[in-house]
């Protein structure tokens, strides 16, 4: 392992190398800075209908009847559509990624409010929007379940009567760890801390929000569908299966997608609907969200009601951890995690200690408010574990009296014990955490950061500093356990070297903003040798990509990368082959060097790869048994997840007479493995930290006592401006993944994840004057003023 | 999509054109000044309008910024930007510069106006507050000419609701000029380019050492943007001091009567009208003294 | 209601109704789909142009209002072939991840340098603060918006005299075919 201080030089010069990995500039930005991304909302195709949908403006109600006569005959309007007449064709209901089913336009009742109701279709998009207006809808009000604690309450009104024999609001079980083997450890331990924690209810909000355009040739029987999806395979299996039309007459294209953040996994509601409008209307029918819609309606994350329990010696030995959780899953399962794991991966809640014992009991509820679940960064409910562990170890430190650094310090899983099987199965790839941990701490001048709080409180200001330690599981599957509606987690990749050298890789992954097109040429040229701008990297078009399920839980570069490595590799083999006729020696008397075959022991016999490429195409023999040309695909299963991991330390001035929180430093140390392009590694970490900054301070999608949401526009639902974050201190460690073929783990959550229990830690340290152990997110002035004065009080 | 009900656009080319075609298309009508409060309720159905008046060409009338011996007089449709960077009314009153580099955020604030932000009457809104901490006047002009000048406590009827009437326009605010002059504001928010979870203004005048007169505006802590008369009355002819300043914010803590929201607790948005006077008066008298 | 304005200095008139939003008259009627639209409400700024050279929230302003007046969008910020420093700078500092709000980030700083060709980071985090990046966490678009200061001072310094104008941008681009919403 090797341990380098990252220096961020604003103005240096591009140095990009002729192969390989590197500081690259993005090969998609040219189309970018010009305004030529194209997005969903910028197709435009002759004919194009637009499909406006109205929603319920109330959590819990049944439908009496849906008078849409007024809407038929207001001007434009092309078709209105109401759930009963989905029903009709079958269409009413779709599977969610979890096995459950939800109404793509409510039929009986509305189970949360924003569910969709109707949808019209018009000649333009304002015509479309009036006729909403003129739906009538009659609903007889039920009243709402909206508090998850309430969920299971005997008196409860029933949320999923559409389902048969359903008679409360549960939703699963769930438990991991041993329960007996942790009471005995708890039993025994000299020091036990418990707390409760609410991590709310918060929304990825990406900058582009959700839309379809679809098109149905009736004649080739074909639908075109572009869409904003993290996963354009997956998707076009499930149309495949939902809608009846044969899945090689689907082509999902995902073009430039504007930010995902796992909110653009599931199939919505609206996607359905726009490919009926088209099927309906036989033109092409674009749908796509307003903010109110995207906020109210589609994938939210988090919402776990938890207990931490922690147990230790007396010195500080991590002996176990137990919790208990209360997930709020919304009125349908929609979430979006492999199908055997319901709470996603929250089974990592052990985090990176070595303890004795672990154990979790989970309960998961329907309330009726909006589905979702998996989403945010959150790598499939790691978010929830890492502050839950992050949390009640600072919690423990504070009861033992000790520096929180060096507790963690203390119970750090050594660098020998990998691979290491946690208590809750998962085997850990890789690791040397104390390095990582100590880089961001001198980062950080930690001790002096200590002095300085220590002077500080003596005058009466409140300064914290917070410190997270997580470790992620990324990279899913492998598939023989994980699995999405019975579609393996595996990716596959194509490779084409064409005549002249140039190439072309395929990939099943889906980018949104994450880079692949430059990432992805690099993997190629280091494994190759052809320089990555002779490399083009194509997505997100079913029609001409292999197959695989896409780009969330920071997949890409643990699956794809993979993959694109070992398709290199593939081609590279058949290429030394060819070589070695070229050359006439043995395969095994030629040497590689990036970018040509070398007889050994005489360097001056070689031949490029692009010579190679030509010949493989050309006139002239080949060595026997070789086909022509130069490609190569494969389907990467991959053998375990990849373990990635991080400190983070977090500095935080309190306003004592206002109690705003101002983050004055963030200081992240990543563990990502092999780094490819350090600064798109950078941009994504960067990225995960304000997230984690929203989160902790200001981000939650509340609700009213009847289920209205208090957060469906950027006017309620705040996110971080460039005025609440600092100038982000990245550095970094490199532990390469023992399984990938590169070495590689993925970095695209790890911020998400690491940074907001950082930021808590820091304000719940500030607030040591007051007596305070914990406080609930989002930690808003007003919230934080309730702590400091001794009420501190959940957020839900 | 988001989009307004249809209207009908016009676009006036004097402010006594504006108040003809008002007086023309009735109570269906409605100006537009920047436009960033009104079209976004109006895009969410939650107003409509048959006729917008689009008054931004009033510009070269109603933007200025003119100060006189007595008072200093701004055009409703001078721009949140122009008061920010005008140094002659940061010189006289730079409780409007504390204020500005709060509101919204430097687009928003290209657009909207001093006018626009008054006459929306959000009860959160900050250039009320600024205007009654400083005793300011409005100047509403109506059909044929016809000008009235009204205070803020005038002005604002209640919430979203002001003393512009049918076929009116306000036209200009004015502010009093009086020596020994200090004034400041102070906002908190859960995010920059929220709305104020309690903002406060603070405006003092000292004869020497004593303070001749004093006021405190206060926003979001009630159905209307507060002024406090007690404030003033406890603090005139007062010697400048912390314990008076905990006095005044005393009085404007149990004058107020905030709401539980998104945005705090009552009990934490009374603490700030508490802290946020003190703070606001403090600097105000540092700044009068300097 | 029929609307005349200066696109990225090419005169436009459209017959339109009163009530269309500028962003949709950029993006719908003429097929300028660089402005992007996010919240609605005037809080995220992806939709970000400039009105006489300011800028402004296009999904705030009614096309009508617009006309008579000069409006510039992303499209219009590189001088033919050239870009902008601003663009150069997005690319070289990584100022972009998905790109979906790059052209309201870069309008708007490309019209702070003009007003500050030395602008402070906090002078550029206040510049930006009405815009929602979700990618980037920021410091990368403050980085970006230095390097185009920083480059655009070193250019200043070695040429004495300019000599180019302004070349006109294009409305069609990308030969996209422009819907119609009138």
């Amino acid at each position: 392992m090797t341990t380098v201080h990252e220096r961020v030089d604003t103005f240096h010069d591009n140095d990009q190398k002729p192969v390989g990995y590197g500081r690259m500039l993005r090969k998609e930005d040219p189309r970018f800075v010009r305004g030529r991304g194209r997005f969903v909302d910028d197709v435009r195709l002759p004919g194009l209908l637009h499909l406006a949908i109205l929603r319920s403006p109330v959590a819990h109600a049944r439908i009496l009847s849906i008078d849409t006569s007024a809407a038929e005959a207001s001007p434009g309007v092309k078709a209105v559509v109401t759930g009963a007449m989905l029903a009709e064709q079958g269409l009413a209901w779709m599977p969610t990624l979890s096995n459950d089913v939800q109404a793509v336009l409510a039929t009986d009742k509305v189970r949360f409010q924003g569910q969709e109701v109707a949808f019209v279709v018009a000649e333009d998009p304002y015509a479309a929007r009036d006729a909403l207006e003129l739906i009538d809808v009659e609903y007889d009000v039920l009243d709402p379940v909206v508090d998850a604690r309430r969920a299971l309450e005997p008196d409860a009104p029933v949320i999923r009567d559409d389902l048969e024999g359903k008679t409360d609001n549960h939703c699963f079980d769930w438990e991991t760890g041993d329960e007996a083997a942790t009471a005995a450890v708890f039993a025994r331990a000299d020091v036990v801390v418990s707390q409760d924690l609410v991590y709310p209810r918060v929304h990825p909000a990406p900058m582009e929000t959700c839309g379809a355009v679809a098109d149905f040739d009736a004649v080739e029987g074909k639908l075109r569908l572009w869409s904003t999806t993290q996963a354009p395979h997956a998707h076009r299996t499930l149309y495949a299966l939902v809608a009846g039309i044969p899945e090689h007459k689907i082509q999902v294209i995902s073009p430039d997608i504007g930010g995902g953040f796992g909110n653009k996994v599931p199939i919505y509601p609206g996607y359905v609907c726009a490919i009926v409008a088209s099927i309906v209307t036989g033109k092409p029918v674009k749908w796509m969200e307003d903010r109110f819609e995207n906020l109210i309606s589609t994938g939210f994350a988090r919402d776990y009601i938890m207990r931490g329990e922690i147990a230790a010696t007396r010195d500080g030995r991590i002996l176990a951890i137990r919790t208990n959780v209360l997930a709020d899953h919304g009125a349908f399962n929609g979430t979006a995690a492999p199908v055997k794991y319901p709470a996603g991966f929250f089974g990592v809640f052990t985090g990176s200690y070595d303890i004795e014992a672990a154990y979790c009991k989970m309960t998961a509820v329907f309330t009726n408010k909006a589905p979702g679940g998996v989403a945010y960064a959150c790598s499939f409910r790691i978010t929830e574990a890492v502050y839950l562990v992050e949390r009640i170890v600072d919690c423990l430190a504070d009861e033992l009296g000790m520096d929180p650094a060096e507790l963690r310090l203390k119970n750090f899983i050594r660098p020998e014990q990998f691979p290491y099987t946690t208590k809750t199965g998962w085997v850990y790839d890789s690791g040397d955490y104390e390095p990582t941990m100590r880089l961001a701490m001198e980062m950080a001048g930690y001790a002096d950061l200590r002095r300085e709080q220590q002077e500080k409180r003596a005058r009466g200001e409140l300064m914290g500093i917070g410190i997270a330690f997580f470790t992620e599981a990324v990279g899913a599957g492998p598939r023989k356990n994980m699995d999405i509606l019975g579609l393996g987690m595996a990716d596959g990749c194509e490779l084409r070297v064409h005549p002249t050298g140039k190439a072309v890789v395929r990939l099943s992954v889906q980018s949104q903003g994450q880079g692949h097109e430059t990432t992805f040429a690099q993997i190629v040229a280091e494994e190759i040798g052809i320089p990555p701008d002779d490399i083009d990297v194509l997505h997100g078009d079913t029609d001409n990509t292999p197959f695989g399920l896409g780009t969330y839980g920071s997949r890409s570069t643990p699956v794809s990368g993979a993959a694109a490595a070992l398709v290199a590799r593939k081609v590279r083999d058949k290429a030394r082959i060819i070589a070695s006729g070229m050359l006439e020696v043995s395969v095994a008397d030629l040497e590689w060097d990036k970018g040509s075959f070398r007889v050994k022991g005489d360097p001056g016999k070689s031949v490029t790869i692009q010579d190679i490429a030509m010949r493989a195409h050309g006139a002239g023999d080949l060595p026997e048994g070789v086909e022509g040309g130069l490609e190569a695909q494969i389907c990467y299963n991959p053998s375990n997840l990849t373990y990635p991991h991080g400190a983070y330390i977090c500095v935080v001035d309190i306003d004592p007479g206002t109690a705003q929180v101002k983050v004055r430093r963030f200081i992240a140390v990543d563990d990502c493995g092999t780094r490819i392009n350090p600064m798109i590694i950078e941009g994504q970490v960067h990225g995960g930290l304000a997230d984690g900054v929203g989160m902790a301070l200001m981000e939650m999608i509340a609700f009213d006592e009847d289920g209205n949401c208090l957060g469906a526009s950027l006017m309620d639902y705040l996110l971080p401006t460039a005025l609440e974050v600092p100038d982000w201190e990245t550095g970094f460690t490199v532990t390469p993944s023992p399984h990938h073929p590169i070495g590689a783990k993925g970095v695209g959550e790890s911020a998400t994840v690491g940074s907001p229990p950082a930021i808590v830690n820091a304000v719940v340290d500030a607030l040591e004057p007051f007596g305070v152990r914990h406080a609930d997110m989002p930690l808003t002035p007003s919230r934080v003023w309730d702590a400091m004065r001794g009420n501190a009080r959940p957020p839900i | 999509m988001q989009v307004p009900a249809p209207f009908e656009y016009e676009r006036a080319t004097s402010v006594d054109h504006a108040i003809s075609l008002m007086e023309r298309l009735g109570s269906t009508s409605r100006l537009i000044a920047g436009g960033h409060s009104l079209l976004p309720m109006m895009k969410l159905r939650l107003a409509s309008f048959d006729y917008l008046i689009d008054i931004n060409d009033l510009h070269d009338e109603l933007g200025y910024i003119e100060a006189g011996p007595d008072e200093l007089r701004i055009g409703a449709l001078t721009r949140h930007r122009e008061l920010l960077e005008s140094a002659t009314l940061t010189a006289a009153f730079p409780i409007f510069a504390d204020a500005e580099r709060v509101i919204a955020d430097p687009i928003v604030r290209n657009r909207g106006t001093l006018g626009g932000s008054l006459c929306q009457a959000d009860p959160s809104e900050d250039l009320s507050a600024v205007c009654t901490a400083l005793g300011a006047s409005c100047v509403i002009r109506g059909p044929g000419g016809a000008e009235r000048v009204v205070s803020m406590e005038e002005f604002h009827v209640g919430p979203y609701e002001t003393a512009v009437g049918d076929g009116e326009i306000l036209v200009e605010v004015r502010l009093p000029v009086r020596p020994g002059c200090g004034s400041a504001y102070e906002k908190v928010e859960r995010r920059a380019g929220d709305w104020a979870v309690v903002s406060a203004g603070a405006a003092v005048w000292l004869d020497g050492d004593v303070i001749s007169d004093a006021r405190v505006g206060l926003a979001a802590v009630g159905p209307n943007t507060t002024g406090i008369p007690e404030v003033s009355a406890a603090l005139r002819g007062q010697t400048p001091s912390e314990s008076l300043f905990e006095q005044a914010g005393a009085i404007a803590a149990r004058s107020c009567d905030p709401a539980t929201d998104q945005r705090g607790s009552a009990d934490y948005k009374r603490h700030l009208a508490d802290e946020l006077t003190r703070r606001t008066l403090r600097r105000a008298v540092e700044r009068a003294r300097s | 209601m029929q609307v005349t304005m200066t696109v990225n200095d090419v005169e436009v008139t459209r017959e339109i109704e009163g009530r269309l939003l500028l962003v949709h008259f950029l993006r719908d009627v003429l097929g300028l789909t660089g402005t992007h639209s996010g919240c609605d409400t005037s809080n995220c700024g992806t939709c970000v142009v400039w009105l006489d050279g300011e800028p402004v929230k296009s999904c705030t302003v009614l096309a009508a209002m617009a006309g008579g007046h000069q409006v510039r969008t992303v499209e219009g910020l590189a001088k033919g072939a050239e870009l902008d420093p601003v663009q150069q700078g997005f690319m070289q500092c990584h100022g972009l991840q998905c790109g979906f709000c790059t052209p309201g980030m870069m309008m708007t700083a490309r019209a702070l340098l003009n007003r500050n060709p030395d602008p402070t980071e906090a002078e550029i985090r206040e510049a930006i603060s009405g815009q929602i990046c979700r990618c980037t966490g920021y410091a990368t678009i403050v980085r970006s918006v230095r390097w185009a200061a920083v480059h655009e001072a070193n250019a200043a310094a070695a040429v004495t005299e300019t000599t180019e104008s302004p070349e006109a941008g294009e409305i069609d681009n990308a030969g996209r075919p422009a819907g119609s919403v009138v």
